[in-house]
């Protein structure tokens, strides 16, 4: 990364994006509910875990997004999406990942205008959008990887702070605890920038895809996933 | 009705503006945005204002509730309006945001009202009751009405803040409970005055008046205004008070 792309990583990665991650917990919520995180320490656990299967994932399909924006190559896009269905057994979760894309594309059209977000489709995944706008924002994939992983962790800890009241400087202590697993996951997500869509990784979280189901039912939440 | 015609949404709404501030445009709705403390009667109003409004305009409602859908389901539940015209956004315990610093979830929502009720032409959003500094995006609605209550003591329009100041209509409810709060109203109504300048404020009582109808004539002024004017309040007013 140069200088010069290092501070559009930083604009892309700010959790005051307004991009709609705000309302998401990434499952914590559900998690708290179950008293299955209940201090800084389940905490990241619980990040850890999140990290190394959602967030690889995420991350991977970021980086090949970026990289099939940086080829001109929008079919790529179309196999992505398709593949990232495919990994993601929960219909809640597919269905967040479409709306957070969708409010992520939205947002990008005023932020970075360019001619890829018309040919996105309605509501494409998260990830493939936050790819494409590391692409647009002179990123390469490493940095589409490092900017979904960090995603995948800051968000739920966000929501640590306000479910549980976690002392804020302890759960950030945590964020800079997991960064060289961060930094480790966008590496290894990179190696599949060029990769055949196909064999892109596939781990995932059975305890997360249940509890979003579960969460989606709940009559009273703070979070909308 | 100032917006009767053809209208498609085959195309995307993009709505860029470079002043940050949302055009009116000919043929799309007019958004409203309602905000206020906790319990100053937001829905009520809302609830007040499909009454007197349904029958002659097109009208749907966003509503932003801390705790998801208690709202909207009042909405329904009391026959205001029908389901497919209530759409209701998730906050993440953080209402003040959804409206002002990340607009995304209810631009979405209303966005899809728009696609989803050919020739809608108002969109009320209700806020999250949030303390008296949450304000509306101007990228998000056109007008904001913010509401308080005589019940939470007649020092709030004193006390100021951006809702109280800059909204284009501050509406002081529950006048029927003033004697039990010792709430002065003419406190109130020199105070708005003083903080609001020339902006407009009405007392109202939704128990005794369930149509809200100060409101809904404001409402129908706005709607009438088209798009012959740019929104109301730009950051010059933020002086006021
Ligand atoms: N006495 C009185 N009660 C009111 C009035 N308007 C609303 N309320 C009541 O105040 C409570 C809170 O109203 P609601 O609309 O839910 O407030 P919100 O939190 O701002 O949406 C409800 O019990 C209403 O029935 C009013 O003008 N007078
Ligand atoms: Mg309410």
């Amino acid at each position: 990364m140069t200088g010069e792309t290092t501070a559009a990583l930083l604009l892309l990665a700010d959790g005051r994006l307004p991009a709609g991650g705000h309302a998401h917990s990434g499952g914590l919520e559900p998690s708290v509910a179950a008293d299955r995180v209940r201090d800084v320490a389940s905490l990241e656990t619980f990040l850890r875990g999140r990290a190394v299967t959602s967030g690889l994932l995420a991350a991977a399909f970021a980086a090949s997004a970026c990289a099939a924006v940086l080829a001109g190559d929008n079919g790529r896009l179309g196999v992505l999406e398709e593949e990232l269905d495919a990994r993601q057994p929960s219909p809640v979760l597919r269905q967040t990942s479409r709306k957070l894309g969708r409010q992520l594309v939205r947002a990008m059209r005023v932020i970075r205008p360019h001619d890829c977000w018309a040919g996105l489709g309605r509501s494409p995944h998260h990830p493939i959008v936050l790819g494409a706008a590391a692409a647009v924002s002179g990123l390469r994939p490493y940095a589409a990887a490092l900017a979904a992983v960090h995603d995948a962790v800051a968000g739920p800890a966000t929501a640590a702070v306000r479910l549980l009241g976690l002392d804020p400087f302890a759960t950030h202590a945590a964020l800079a605890r997991l960064g060289p697993l961060l930094d480790a996951i966008a590496a290894d997500a990179e190696r599949y920038a060029d990769a055949d869509p196909a064999h892109l990784p596939a781990g995932s979280a059975p305890l997360l895809d249940l509890a979003a189901e579960h969460h989606a039912t709940w009559e009273v939440r703070l979070f909308a996933s | 009705m100032p917006h009767d015609h053809d209208h498609t949404h085959d195309h995307p709404h993009p709505h860029v503006d470079t002043a940050g501030v949302l055009p009116r445009e000919p043929g799309r709705a007019l958004r409203i945005g309602i905000g206020g403390p906790v319990g100053s009667g937001k829905t009520a109003l809302v609830a007040a204002l499909c009454r007197s409004l349904g029958t002659e305009v097109n009208l749907a409602v966003v509503t932003n509730d801390i705790y998801t859908t208690e709202d909207a389901d009042f909405l329904l539940r009391n026959g205001v309006l029908p389901n497919e015209r209530v759409r209701a956004v998730e906050t993440g315990a953080c209402p003040h945001t959804a409206i002002r610093d990340d607009i995304s979830a209810n631009l979405e929502a209303l966005e899809d009202l728009e696609e989803s009720i050919p020739g809608v032409e108002l969109l009320l959003v209700e806020s999250g009751g949030d303390n008296l500094t949450a304000t509306f995006s101007r990228g998000l609605v056109h007008k904001q009405i913010y509401v308080v209550d005589v019940a939470g003591g007649d020092k709030v329009p004193r006390k100021g803040g951006p809702g109280v100041t800059r909204a284009d209509l501050l509406v002081i409810n529950k006048t029927d409970l003033a004697d039990r709060v010792n709430a002065d109203l003419s406190v109130m109504d020199r105070d708005s005055r003083a903080q609001r300048g020339d902006l407009p404020t009405v007392f109202l009582s939704l128990t005794e008046d369930p149509t809200a109808a100060p409101v809904a004539a404001w409402v129908r002024g706005c709607l009438a205004e088209g798009t012959a004017e740019p929104s109301g309040v730009a950051s010059g007013n933020a002086a006021t008070g």
